[in-house]
């Protein structure tokens, strides 16, 4: 077991709904998809597998059987055309053109030849979701191999043509070409005619990342040009003939009953139909004003259960707290007892919300007894499981398609909406869109978990730390662990009753756990009074940590005298095989309180780096997001009613949020490409908060740090 | 208030028949065809919903379309001229100002009319200009660079 499935193991958010495997994309399917040319195909068992493993015979076959698990296939058809079939989500992430980057490598072709097919249940084999910064660890090696093979069995049929020897067979910009150029047959003119299955073999040999031309560079946007214009169609924009608009009837308060309604107002409107199945409660209409009028026609009644507000939030979790999985290494109480000074503190972390800003979307058709759905979301299976269950339907009767999305962070796993869209295109016999408004997007979707964390620990006055104990209640596993060198730990997650509906976040608890834990070691290096940046390098032995923490202080300046009024802070951390740290200054407004992040040093190290351009885009568009958590972003609320659902009540990071930004990549050739989307989150907050003590020697141990400024803090 | 009958949209007269209190917003995208003015939270806090209105920046989503049936109407679609793209356009691509590009559309028509008023802001000015605007995967600094290559005052390209 890796790194990866401890944390997936820990990070109960992932795995909450459908089962990990399904194979629903078979050899029947695939054979349905598969008309001519070449295809290679990447079994599923390799993609969970993580290593290759030898399967029966060497794999040196063609034509072979066709895998009942296909977890990606690449095909060239007969018309040279190359089309890579993953169930993977392009959210952002721009993951559309780092795939097509390590395609386009190992087959050596143009990028603009390339076709990626993505999400798409019908035409795209099974994929558990786009989360857990997995695609790049994992789909792009697999895509890498069954390009390689591509192109070796491609060249291989080449030289079959001019009967020579594949040796002397290379392709040069999509042409194959003999041993002196006289001869040249386009991709086209090799698969024609073809009908070739193959399972990628086991030993097929793909550039390493020292060699690489394609990937490592930073190629733009694949499909740069259609979001600049407008013309990219999102889910929101799609339009289908006879389309009508839907409207939700929406509860009082979370967990609400319906007690009773009147919609005979609303039905009495022309061309309104108004659906009523339980609980549920919603209307269709021509277009967009009636549908909202007739919504506003219905008369309903609501009874809600009472339920905890943030008063007695942090009160409730620790109440409600289950018992956490021991697994300590070496032993606490002996760490206690070596130590020369202890500490004891509980660090405190609001419900977020994840404000994509296309907000959940989905059209819906039903033809026929087939349903079909375009809708955005980061689990395309996950939601056809979820329409299945609703419709009590077999899943081959339903087809999700995702378009690329207006961004996710983690909280699109879900499929409310497509399955509110589905209800109401099946009772109005019509395509139905359904778009959520802002402020059901804040109350009906979810949030990043709310959590409790306490820290005890001991430290030798040499900075030593001899103990560390570790409780997160709720808030979740991911990055709990310590990439320091603690000779005793015991580390717990206590799963807790959440009042409000909560799931996953960019970076999961990551952010809450690095945030508990590295603003905990700033109060170590204080009590002990050593430098923060001496402190961590005393207890880190991993060097790939250890280098991170030097570039960011190397960077950052933090050897250089402060300047007066400022103050700075520092973190680091490991998450979903990448390293971070990050170092910022802070400035406070004598008058108001107001606390100003001058400036951010963000290092990170993910192996090799398959696109400089986007990943410096990732790490700096994550630390402005983090700016939210780590300063103003927290949902209030009470009763099951969330008080500032709107963009005019909940503060986003703004333009004049974000600091200047000095972004350290360090590119480590030698070492696998980890994914990048969520890691280069985790290190902010505990920075500001470090830096905000260094200024003010206010130690803030809540996260926001300061939605109200320092001087009125709560 | 009787219907709006007219709208100038991108140097074109096109025809509608709405409620003069319909949003800006939806006539476009509902009516017109017009998707690439986005709906963000349809309460003027995020400017997804940016288009030009006599060349000054408008929240379509919380402008009544009777109050701009007699000005003319830019929207992102307009920006690109014989298949050449706006000098924006290009300086978004070039400082790779995006990742979801969601919220593209309404950055490329607040900045245009920051620029039309004030063709070399300072950072300070654009920064200042843009703060109602929204970018939720946080490609703010790229936004800056991208308005400043378009306004002549950087060249270089992001990293």
């Amino acid at each position: 077991m890796n790194d990866h499935d401890l944390e997936l193991e820990h990070e109960r958010y992932e795995l909450f709904a459908g089962p990990t495997y399904n194979f629903n994309f078979n050899r029947r399917q695939f054979l349905k998809a598969f008309s001519g040319g070449i295809a290679l195909i990447v079994p599923v068992s390799n993609l969970v597998a993580h290593t290759l493993q030898q399967e029966g015979e060497s794999g040196r076959r063609s034509n072979e059987r066709v895998p009942d698990d296909i977890g990606a296939w690449i095909h060239i058809d007969e018309k040279g055309t190359v089309s890579v079939f993953t169930g993977k989500v392009e959210i952002g992430q721009n993951i559309r053109t780092s795939l097509t980057q390590a395609v386009a490598e190992e087959l050596h072709v143009p990028l603009d030849t390339i076709r990626m097919v993505m999400a798409d249940t019908d035409l795209t084999p099974f994929d558990l979701g786009t989360f857990g910064s997995l695609t790049t660890p994992r789909m792009a090696p697999q895509l890498r191999k069954a390009a390689a093979a591509a192109r070796e069995t491609l060249i291989t049929l080449a030289a079959e043509q001019w009967k020579v020897e594949p040796a002397s067979v290379r392709i040069v910009n999509a042409r194959f070409v003999n041993h002196d150029a006289s001869k040249s047959l386009t991709l086209a003119e090799v698969a024609k005619g073809q009908k070739l299955v193959k399972t990628i073999p086991a030993d097929v040999a793909t550039t390493a990342a020292k060699d690489w031309t394609v990937a490592g560079t930073s190629v733009p946007k694949v499909d740069g040009r259609a979001f600049v214009t407008g013309k990219h169609q999102y889910t929101t924009d799609m339009r289908r003939e006879g389309m009508l608009y839907g409207r939700i009837v929406r509860p009082s308060a979370l967990e609400a009953k319906l007690v009773s309604s009147d919609t005979k107002a609303a039905e009495a409107m022309p061309g309104v139909v108004v659906v009523r199945d339980g609980d549920f409660i919603g209307v269709v209409a021509p277009d967009r004003a009636t549908a909202i009028r007739a919504e506003k026609a219905i008369a309903v009644h609501w009874q809600a259960p009472g339920q905890p507000g943030n008063d007695e939030l942090f009160a409730y979790l620790k109440k409600n707290a289950e018992a956490g999985r021991a697994r300590p290494v070496g032993s606490v109480a002996e760490g206690m007892a070596a130590a020369d000074k202890k500490l004891s503190q509980t660090y405190n972390i609001a419900y977020i919300a994840h404000a994509p800003l296309e907000p959940r979307a989905a059209v819906a058709e039903w033809t026929d007894g087939k349903l079909t759905v375009w809708t955005g979301t980061q689990r395309p299976f996950g939601v056809r499981e979820e329409l299945a269950e609703a419709f009590h339907i077999p899943q081959e009767k339903i087809r999700v398609i995702v378009p690329d999305t207006g961004s996710g962070y983690g909280g699109k796993h879900t499929g409310e909406c497509a399955i509110e869209a589905a209800r109401l295109a099946r009772a109005s016999g019509k395509p139905v869109k359904l778009v959520w408004t802002r402020e059901e997007e804040f109350n009906w979707a979810y949030f990043r978990p709310a959590g409790v964390i306490e820290v005890n620990s001991g430290v030798k006055n040499d900075g030593t730390v001899t103990a560390w104990e570790f409780h997160n209640y709720n808030s979740g596993g991911s990055g709990i662990q310590v990439k320091y060198d603690f000779a005793n730990q015991d580390i717990q997650f206590h799963n807790s009753k959440s009042p409000l509906r909560q799931g996953s976040y960019r970076g999961l608890a990551a952010t809450a756990n690095h945030f508990a834990r590295e603003v905990h070691i700033d109060e170590l290096a204080q009590l002990v009074n050593i430098d923060p940046v001496q402190f961590r390098l005393k207890n880190i032995k991993d060097a790939r940590l250890k280098a991170v923490l030097e570039a960011a202080a190397d960077k950052f300046g933090w050897s250089r005298k402060k300047d007066e009024g400022r103050g700075r802070g520092i973190a680091c951390g490991f998450e979903k095989g990448s390293y971070i740290a990050t170092a910022a200054e802070v400035s406070v407004d004598a008058k108001t309180g107001r606390v100003k992040i001058e400036r951010v040093v963000e290092s990170f190290e993910c192996g090799a780096i398959v696109n400089q351009l986007h990943l410096h885009n990732q790490v700096e568009g994550a630390v402005v997001q983090a700016i939210g958590g780590a300063m103003f972003e927290s949902i209030q609320f009470k009763n099951g009613q969330i008080l500032n659902g709107k963009f005019s009540q909940y503060r986003l990071p703004r333009f004049s949020d974000a600091p200047v930004i000095e972004v350290v990549l360090l590119d480590r050739k030698d070492l696998p490409s980890a994914g990048a989307g969520e890691t280069p989150i985790v290190g902010l907050a505990p920075a500001i908060a470090n830096a905000i003590f260094d200024l003010t020697r206010v130690r803030i141990r809540a996260l926001p740090l300061a939605p109200n400024g320092i001087l009125n803090r709560g | 208030m009787p219907n709006v009958t007219t709208l100038n949209v991108n140097g074109k007269k096109l025809r509608v028949d709405v409620d003069s209190q319909t949003p800006l917003l939806y006539v476009l995208r509902d009516y017109l065809n017009l998707t690439g003015t986005k709906y963000g939270c349809g309460e003027a806090r995020c400017g997804a919903c940016t288009i030009l209105a006599d060349g000054q920046a408008m929240r379509s989503c919380v402008t009544p379309v009777g109050r701009v049936s007699d000005k003319q109407i830019t929207t992102i679609e307009g920006m690109e001229q014989d298949g050449k793209l706006h000098p924006l356009q290009e300086a978004f691509l070039k400082a790779d100002a995006l990742q979801c590009g969601y919220c593209t559309s309404g950055m490329i028509m607040a900045a245009a009319a920051l620029l039309k008023k004030n063709a070399k802001p300072s950072r300070d000015e654009i920064v200042k200009h843009m703060d109602a605007n929204v970018c939720r995967c946080g490609t703010y600094p790229r936004i800056v660079k991208a308005i400043e290559i378009a306004s002549g005052a950087a060249k270089e390209v992001a990293e």
